[in-house]
């Protein structure tokens, strides 16, 4: 049995449908992230989780237990909020035994699991300190404690690293990974970021406009996107027009238009005469000055148009014979100073027959 | 303020000299050694020791003391509550309550002291006196604690509330040990206020309070009019040395509130 179990949960704010027959089921222990753009639903869907919201149509389960009319301060799940919500009247140490005195939990017991609590986030010596002392980091992670202290079946967070600077946000997710896998809790985070959802989970449920799109691991959902929208907020993609001209069981014969014929991994749902996408992550497509690689597979002929130098890679914008721009992502291994193709040379670029994924319109 | 701008010294000086000249000189006058308070003679504290004499002056300062006090009391009390659910803005109907508890505020006091004085005589059909004057006093008091109430809601993070039921506490639990210590220096400002708008109010307690029942602004006006005395001089020395030093206090606890933000 799932832990956490959404059946056809459905929420009209007005006329605006903040979610739309969402399913999804969350086993014990996992770290599932929920992400998509603003007003994609991934925050009603966590209030829901906590008790702030209820739904029009459908029903929660937590441990096979309907939720519904159990309100908040019932529910064995808390959150972690965006602007962490610490009381800032009350210390670190008041703050993070807060739950165990709601509780009425006794006062060995209720320091015993403070100490905890406060070394779980490395916090011991800042106990007597109050929030408005703390750094966001610091901050951060007296709202974990505290809202881990009393083992909830359910750590909700919401976006609690959106606060923090890259630097810190980077740290921030090695250390919540960590977390996690020591204490065994059941983590849902939303986040509206693609890399930390790819980073931090061991399942995502892409959303949009309500709607679920996608759920799957974090290769699955990159590599195998199951529509435009996921490939395209999931990471950088390729998407170049073409039509099917073969559907054989291991490859897919396409056409794209001002180019030629070119060859695709198979799709169940290809049809001969179908016009779809190919959609190609930068890093599969690999670029050479002159004469295109043959034994790549697909092969093209184009003019780089600009490109951005990032450190560790530069992406290459090329311009195809047909006008489509692909990018193409090169890793700067060489020792030395980079050398790059200029704005207007001649260049092929080529990929893999197996590469990419077909999407139809 | 730039420093070398004597002219705007100036008229700052002057403005703080119109509003504080009269006041000083009947602080001044309670200390003067005359009967006639239109020279100065020589210091004496004699007037406040008339005044602690007279008892008609104590029994009006005991009912202010004790129509203030008891008006503060259940205006925090009903102003905090107002104040909660105005900020809580569930409803478009309590959208429009802000306005409604700032009417006695607004209202020229004129105007609220008769409505007041035909709605006890006439509807209620109340004896006019002390409960008279505490209906009264508490009427035009809530709106100001409700609105410093709110505006220090206004200030904090919604999300500190959710969290403490998030965190398993019940409604009360919530109120007690989260919004309570948060708004407590507001709800204090707010009982300082309406304490001090209660002792000194004297046009609306003119209209309800009877005959039997007098306050100290009501006694002060009693006796001026036959003259201006200088235990007049002393009893407004103490009445205003005890506004100023309430408002400084509410002030110091809800700086923001008393800005006027609505």
């Amino acid at each position: 049995m799932p832990l956490l179990e959404i059946r056809k949960v459905s929420r009209r704010f007005g006329d605006l449908k903040a979610l739309d027959d969402v399913s999804l089921s969350i086993e014990a222990g996992e770290f599932f992230t929920l992400v998509g753009p603003s007003g994609c639903g991934k925050t009603t869907l966590l209030r829901m989780i906590a008790g702030f919201d209820e739904p029009d149509d459908g029903e929660l389960l937590l441990d096979g237990r309907l939720l519904a009319g159990i309100s908040p301060e019932k529910r064995p799940v808390h959150t972690v909020f965006q602007s962490y919500a610490l009381f800032p009247h009350l210390s670190v140490a008041q703050n993070v035994a807060f739950p165990l005195e709601m509780a009425g939990v006794g006062r060995d017991e209720r320091r015993r699991r403070l100490a905890e609590a406060l070394a779980l986030v490395a916090l011991t010596d800042k106990a007597e300190r109050y929030p408005n002392e703390l750094s966001g980091g610091q901050k951060q992670r007296v709202a974990l404690a505290r809202s881990l202290i009393d083992q909830p079946r359910v750590l909700l967070l919401d976006e609690p690293l959106a606060a923090l600077d890259a630097k810190l946000r980077e740290q921030i997710q090695g250390e919540l990974i960590a977390l996690q896998r020591k204490i065994g809790i059941t983590f849902v985070f939303v986040t509206h970021s693609q890399q930390e959802a790819l980073a931090l989970s061991q399942r995502i449920a892409v959303m949009n406009q309500g709607r679920i799109e996608q759920i799957g691991a974090p290769a699955e959902i990159y590599n195998y996107p199951k529509n435009r929208f996921v490939a395209d907020f999931i990471g950088t993609i390729n998407l170049l027009p073409v039509e099917v001209r073969e559907a054989a069981a291991d490859h897919l014969r396409l056409f794209a238009s001002g180019l030629g014929d070119l060859v695709g991994p198979p799709a169940a749902t290809a049809r001969p005469g179908q016009h779809g996408v190919l959609a190609l992550r930068p890093e599969q497509v690999g670029i050479v000055a002159g004469v295109p690689a043959q034994e790549l597979g697909n092969h093209f002929q184009g003019r780089v148009r600009d490109y951005l130098y990032l450190g560790d890679v530069t992406v290459y914008k090329v311009a195809l014979d047909n006008g489509v721009i692909v990018e193409a992502l090169v890793a700067n291994s060489l020792p030395g100073p980079t050398r790059f193709l200029e704005r207007g040379d001649p260049v092929g670029i080529a990929w893999r027959r197996d590469a990419g994924v077909y999407l139809h319109d | 303020m730039k420093r070398g701008a004597p002219g705007l010294w100036a008229a700052a000086l002057s403005v703080y000299a119109f509003l504080y000249v009269p006041l000083a000189i009947v602080v001044l006058f309670s200390f003067n050694d005359s009967m006639l308070s239109a020279e100065w003679v020589g210091f004496t504290t004699r007037w406040y020791a008339t005044l602690f004499a007279d008892q008609q002056m104590l029994d009006a300062a005991a009912n202010s003391l004790f129509i203030a006090l008891s008006a503060a009391s259940l205006s925090t009390v009903l102003g905090t509550m107002a104040g909660l659910a105005m900020a809580r803005r569930r409803s478009a109907w309590l959208g429009g309550l802000p306005l409604l508890v700032l009417g006695p505020v607004a209202m020229p006091e004129l105007l609220l002291g008769v409505s007041l004085l035909l709605f006890f005589r006439q509807v209620l059909d109340l004896t006019l006196g002390l409960l008279s004057i505490l209906i009264a006093h508490v009427t035009f008091s809530i709106g100001f604690v409700a609105v410093v109430v709110r505006s220090s809601l206004a200030m904090l993070d919604e999300s500190i509330f959710e969290a403490a039921r998030d965190l398993g506490a019940s409604s009360w639990q919530t109120f007690r040990h989260v919004t309570l210590p948060l708004i407590r220096p507001a709800v204090l400002a707010g009982f300082l206020m309406s304490f001090t708008l209660s002792i000194d109010d004297f046009v609306i307690t003119f209209f309800v309070a009877g005959v039997g029942v007098t306050t100290l602004p009501l006694q002060i006006y009693s006796l001026i009019k036959v003259a201006v005395t200088p235990e007049i001089n002393a009893v407004s020395t103490l009445l205003m040395a005890l506004t100023l030093t309430l408002i400084a206090l509410a002030a110091k606890l809800a700086p923001d509130a008393l800005k006027g933000r609505l």
